[in-house]
């Protein structure tokens, strides 16, 4: 379907609110991304002591108060940031909306592990007496919570849901806002992804049995996609949500716009609980293709899901050589290196990071690519410093997840 | 504990519970939810924490008697009067 015909059925980016483990805004992040900064340290996480992680230092104060942050979660607190954040640089005035036609749609990988741990170790403090629970991890847990914190917070009366899809999640939320636009089912959209996946001993214990646990003596090394000594992932939290809005909209109350999202897709491996598969990948970066009437040689910036684990990189890349091999002019980044996998808000977060090329013309580029692995040969990665291409016109953003499900969105210069 | 000790337990409590709030000019006969923002689930905080701290168990039956500060030291006090006030 080509919705460029209706405006009503143009969506539009007009606000950008983010926390990364190296930026807590826009400009931050993407002076961190041109840069090399990377946002990798050494964390404390129970049980297993010392691991490498993303972590994020936004100000959770700025927004909400102590008893919500006491009350609340670490992805409602990242969630209320990033959708105050998004609105702030919207210029929405909160107070002069009709709260009821706003609806919060978030992407999250997983939720409730974190409360669920904190209250199993709670009660063991009590011989495991379960009249120690807290009353508090039912809504803690439920999945809805980040994005119900966020309307409780904002007197958003609008619906409001997460979308759970693996690693897929943050591309996933960002699709549900601009269909629900579209439906006419709202009139505004905080649409994107959270994660506080750092927060739980269960998510690096599990990527460490899986033997995709980076591990590395420079934590802003470990994290290094498609290099030949790269060695799992780095688990970190983040959050990025996006104001949606139809471009009718935006342009009545002329509204800086970021983008149009002009193409997405989403469909599923059918293969395996977590390895990927290449050719439903490829499948549906074609889709979002068509769905915006472009070639793959249209796109100029690629910004790939790349996680850092042995196969999961040879997979993409195989994808990627299918879909844009021989193309010179579709430049490859990713982010992944800079600030580890940032689980539901990676979709989101990862596409911010090059929505600033519309203006400056600059692929920012991948960390840590000191030896290509020979299986992930693409033609035009961009390593180690920004590549100037004067003008961009179109940026794709992959991301995948376990049980296979895969993303794409493509967002066009406005 | 003494009545005082028992009314600084409740304020140690009301101030992990309720952080933003200033719990030193708490009025003991007006009720906490008149002078303070609380709900009920913040009044099942007071509870747990009650038990964590000092193995007391409140009733659903007497959670009024939690209404005010007065009220909750009239009916901790001989709940609490063998108990030490943790340092």
């Amino acid at each position: 379907m080509n919705n460029k015909v209706n405006p009503e059925q143009r969506i539009v980016i007009t606000g950008i609110g983010l926390t990364s483990p190296n930026g807590n805004n826009l400009k931050e992040f993407r002076e961190s991304l041109l840069t090399g900064k990377s946002g990798v340290q050494k964390f404390e996480t129970r049980f297993m002591g010392e691991v490498l992680a993303g972590v994020c230092d936004f100000d959770a104060l700025k927004y909400q108060k102590k008893k919500e942050l006491r009350r609340g979660t670490r992805a409602g607190s990242v969630a209320i940031y990033c959708c105050h954040e998004a609105f702030g640089d919207a210029e929405i005035d909160l107070e002069a909306i009709d709260r009821s036609r706003v609806g919060v749609y978030l992407g999250v990988t997983e939720h409730g592990n974190v409360e669920t741990e904190n209250e199993v170790h709670n009660i063991s403090k009590y011989d495991y007496d379960t009249k120690y629970w807290s009353h508090h991890h039912n809504p803690r847990t439920v999945a809805n919570n980040p994005a119900g914190e966020v309307t409780l917070n904002m007197k958003i009366t609008g619906p409001h849901y997460t979308i759970g899809a693996a690693c897929a999640a943050g591309n996933m939320g960002v699709i549900q806002g601009v269909q629900m636009l579209r439906l006419g089912e709202v009139d505004l959209a905080l649409a994107g992804g959270v994660s506080e996946s750092i927060r739980t001993f269960g998510i690096f214990a599990s990527f460490k049995s899986e033997g995709a646990l980076a591990e590395h003596e420079d934590p802003t090394k470990a994290s290094r996609p498609f290099d030949k000594q790269r060695n799992g992932i780095v688990c970190s939290e983040g959050g990025c949500v996006y104001t949606l809005e139809r471009l009718t909209d935006a342009e009545k109350r002329g509204a800086k716009i970021y983008g149009e999202i002009v193409g997405y897709a989403a469909n599923s491996d059918a293969f395996d609980f977590i390895l990927p598969e290449p050719g439903r990948q490829a499948e549906c970066m074609r889709l979002a293709l068509n769905q915006a009437g472009l070639k793959a040689g249209d796109i100029n910036i690629l910004n790939a899901h790349a996680t850092a684990t042995q196969l999961g990189d040879i997979q993409e890349c195989k994808a990627l050589r299918d879909v844009f091999g021989g193309e010179k002019s579709v430049w490859i980044n990713n982010t992944k290196s800079f600030i580890g996998h940032t689980m539901g808000a990676a979709g989101t977060l990862e596409l911010s990071g090059n929505l600033p090329a519309f203006e400056d013309g600059l692929v920012h580029p991948t960390l840590n690519l000191d030896e290509l692995d020979p299986e992930c040969h693409l033609d035009n990665i961009v390593s180690g410093a920004p590549k100037q291409l004067g003008r961009v016109d179109y940026i794709m953003n992959n991301s995948f997840g376990m049980f296979g499900i895969n993303s794409v969105i493509i967002v066009k210069r406005y | 504990m003494t009545r005082d000790e028992v009314r600084q337990a409740v304020v140690s409590i009301l101030a992990d519970i309720a952080p933003d709030e200033d719990v030193s000019s708490i009025k003991d006969d007006v009720t906490l939810r008149e002078q303070m923002d609380l709900d009920s689930m913040d009044f099942l905080d007071i509870v747990m924490e009650l038990r964590k701290r000092f193995n007391v168990e409140v009733p659903e039956s007497d959670y009024q008697q939690l209404v005010s500060m007065a009220s909750c030291v009239q009916y901790l006090q001989p709940l609490l009067k063998d108990r030490q006030l943790a340092s």
